[in-house]
């Protein structure tokens, strides 16, 4: 049994099925990261987490005590919103100290409470100040102070950052990550950003049309992924995806055919019957130009430079183009042909349903 | 140079605002330090301040300007207290909403003499009007509402006229006010009392002082309603400043009396709006 269970979540609008049966377990401590492109349904999974939404079908569990047509007040959790939602005409003080009011807290305590949240959370300067006086990234901290005075047993992030320039977007991500390291509490947290999601995640839920795709680490998502969907969701630039020409099995190894090349791949590591059309995956860093031989033969068309790397896009004899990354100081040149090698021990392939049916090899 | 041409440009419009402010104004001193009534032409000599002092002891002076602040205020308390529970209740989505709002909203379009003789004769008459029915319905007394409860019916009537007014400045308002923030409420366990007390009522701050504000011009110088209902009876009990000096003017032909009259009210008018602006005019810097 799980810390928050999420069993059958079902969530209709009027004509809109926006959640299709989310099956979850999350446990105490962890940092889930909800991630998916807009519509996906992360952020209606988030407010009938919150109890923002009803439900129409399924159960939350949380801590062994069923939420799911609890009032959200009752359910000991506390939301961070995107617009930071801080309350306009109290100052941060009481911003902070509002939910504590509201239970009818001791006075002595709320003071403590406020004193401990702002000094972690560098606001004791501003206690006195109206949210309208304060930074985005000063609000965003009273938004997130404000959660934490609750000691509530699961933090909700609805996109806290996308509201902030870039800059300060990764000063908060880090905070957030040791702020999670400090208190420990569980978190959910929504994003449409795969950076925030690897990055701060100890497991990224990704979604796609009211369903959940893949549960994994992040770096479970990006090494193998299950899918299609979730291949080319995570990671920049995308994965390369290839329909291969032919697959021919002999014996032990399967050979992939594609143009002039033909790349062995181990049998044991495709599990279920070979379809008949099979599309490889591969990440731009998995495969390598070189001087000579190598699988695969392209004609530059683009370099992108990004002073760490370089991405080359090339255009292969079937037209169809890849990412290829290069060292950062490469001497190669718009229009000049290439050799491709492929490193075999990456490649994903994919069956018609763009589904994966091969594992990763063992490192 | 270049200022001198911008300040010739400007001085028709100038000048005719200030004549259009000053002609009037000086006219009312004027006549409010002559003998000028019209039934005695010809004998306008200077009299001082004796108009003013027939002005401020005549019988009906202190009961017009406690009617005018019995039914400002009033008036005040009534369209906004009801005006911001209305607004709340209309704010959240319903089936019909739009038509009950054009509902509320309608009685601002009727004109104020249109207004009381609705109320007048179809409402408050104690023999066909509908209150008058209800109680007969009941088995009770109809009362005469015109007659024993005058200054009460004034302020019945004027507050329907200014109720939808007071909604419409509040709905547009309530719909400005951002509905994370009330979630946000809502998970800081705050009931739906709790989210109108501390998030509502506060944001609202601003929209009720402009209510206030507007309000108190139109109200203190109310006199249709009374003209056609009550005409300012029984006796003073339903008479204000502006009934007064009408009455002065035009039933007693005192045009002297009745400009002291209007200086009078132009300073109440100036001591209201001092006191009103000191307490509601510290939100709008919020």
């Amino acid at each position: 049994m799980a810390y928050l269970n999420i069993t059958e979540l079902q969530k209709h609008y009027d004509n809109y099925h926006a959640l299709r049966g989310i099956n979850l377990a999350i446990e105490e401590g962890e940092f889930i990261v909800f991630v998916g492109p807009s519509g996906c349904g992360k952020s209606t999974l988030l407010r009938t987490i919150a109890g923002l939404e009803s439900s129409t079908g399924g159960t939350i569990q949380l801590d062994g005590r069923d939420i799911t047509e609890l009032a959200s007040s009752k359910r000991d959790l506390a939301m961070v919103f995107q617009s930071y939602a801080l309350y306009p005409h109290m100052t941060v003080a009481e911003n902070l100290s509002f939910a504590l009011r509201l239970a009818k807290v001791d006075n002595d305590i709320i003071e403590e409470k406020v004193k401990s949240v702002s000094a972690s959370l560098q606001l004791d300067k501003l206690l006195e100040r109206k949210p309208k006086e304060l930074s985005g990234g000063q609000r965003q901290r009273v938004a997130i102070g404000r959660a934490i005075v609750r000691q509530p047993k699961v933090f909700l992030f609805d996109e806290p950052l996308s509201n902030l320039d870039a800059a300060l977007r990764v000063q908060m991500r880090l905070e957030l990550a040791r702020l999670h390291k400090k208190l420990g509490t569980t978190m959910i947290y929504v994003t449409h950003d795969q950076v925030e999601a690897m990055t701060l995640a100890d497991r990224v839920v990704i979604l796609n049309a009211g369903q959940i795709e893949q549960v994994g680490t992040p770096l479970e998502l990006y090494r193998s992924p299950n899918s299609r969907f979730v291949a080319e969701f995570i990671g920049t630039p995308k994965m390369n995806l290839i329909p291969l020409d032919n697959v021919i099995r002999e014996g032990d190894v399967l050979h992939l055919k594609l143009l002039e090349a033909s790349i062995d791949f181990p049998v044991s590591r495709i599990h279920g019957p070979l379809p008949n059309q099979v599309t490889m995956g591969i990440r731009p860093e998995h495969m390598h130009l070189v001087e000579s031989g190598g699988d695969l033969t392209g004609k530059v068309e683009l370099i992108e430079h990004l002073g760490s790397e370089a991405y080359t896009h090339i255009r292969l004899a079937n037209d169809q183009t890849v990412i290829v990354k290069a060292p950062a100081r490469t001497n190669i040149k718009d229009g000049e042909l290439v050799h491709i090698n492929v490193d075999r021990a990456e490649v994903i392939l994919f069956n018609e349903s763009d589904r994966v049916f091969s594992v990763v090899a063992e490192d | 140079m270049k200022r001198s041409i911008t300040r010739l440009l400007m001085a028709p419009s100038v000048l005719l605002l200030l004549a259009w402010m000053i002609v009037p104004l000086s006219m009312t001193i004027y006549f409010s330090t002559i003998n000028y009534n019209l039934l005695y032409p010809g004998r306008n000599n200077f009299v001082g301040w004796l108009n003013f002092e027939f002005f401020v002891t005549d019988p009906g002076f202190w009961i017009a300007v406690s009617n005018t602040l019995i039914l400002l205020i009033s008036v005040l308390v009534i369209t906004v207290v009801l005006g911001v529970a209305l607004s709340a209740l209309i704010d959240k989505p319903f089936h019909g909403r739009n038509i009950v709002r054009v509902l509320l909203i309608s009685p601002f379009f009727i004109m104020p003499t249109v207004n009381a003789l609705i109320w007048k004769n179809m409402m408050m008459n104690p023999v066909y009007g509908i209150f008058a029915w209800i109680s007969n319905s009941l088995g009770l007394e109809p009362i005469d509402w015109l007659s024993d409860y005058p200054l009460m019916s004034v302020i019945i009537m004027v507050s329907w006229q200014w109720l939808p007014f007071a909604i419409l400045v509040f709905v547009t308002a309530l719909q400005s006010q951002d509905t994370e923030q009330k979630e946000a409420a809502q998970m800081d366990g705050a009931t739906g009392w709790h989210i109108f007390r501390y998030l509502t009522i506060p944001h609202l701050a601003r929209p009720i002082a402009v209510v206030v504000m507007i309000e108190t011009i139109f109200l203190l110088a109310v006199f249709a309603e009374i003209y056609v209902s009550t005409g300012g009876g029984p006796g003073y009990d339903s008479t204000n400043l502006a009934y007064l000096i009408y009455n002065q003017a035009l039933l007693q032909f005192d045009v002297g009396v009745a400009s002291a009259g209007g200086l009078f009210a132009v300073v109440l008018a100036n001591i209201v709006a001092f006191f009103l602006i000191r307490a509601v005019g510290k939100n709008l810097t919020v």
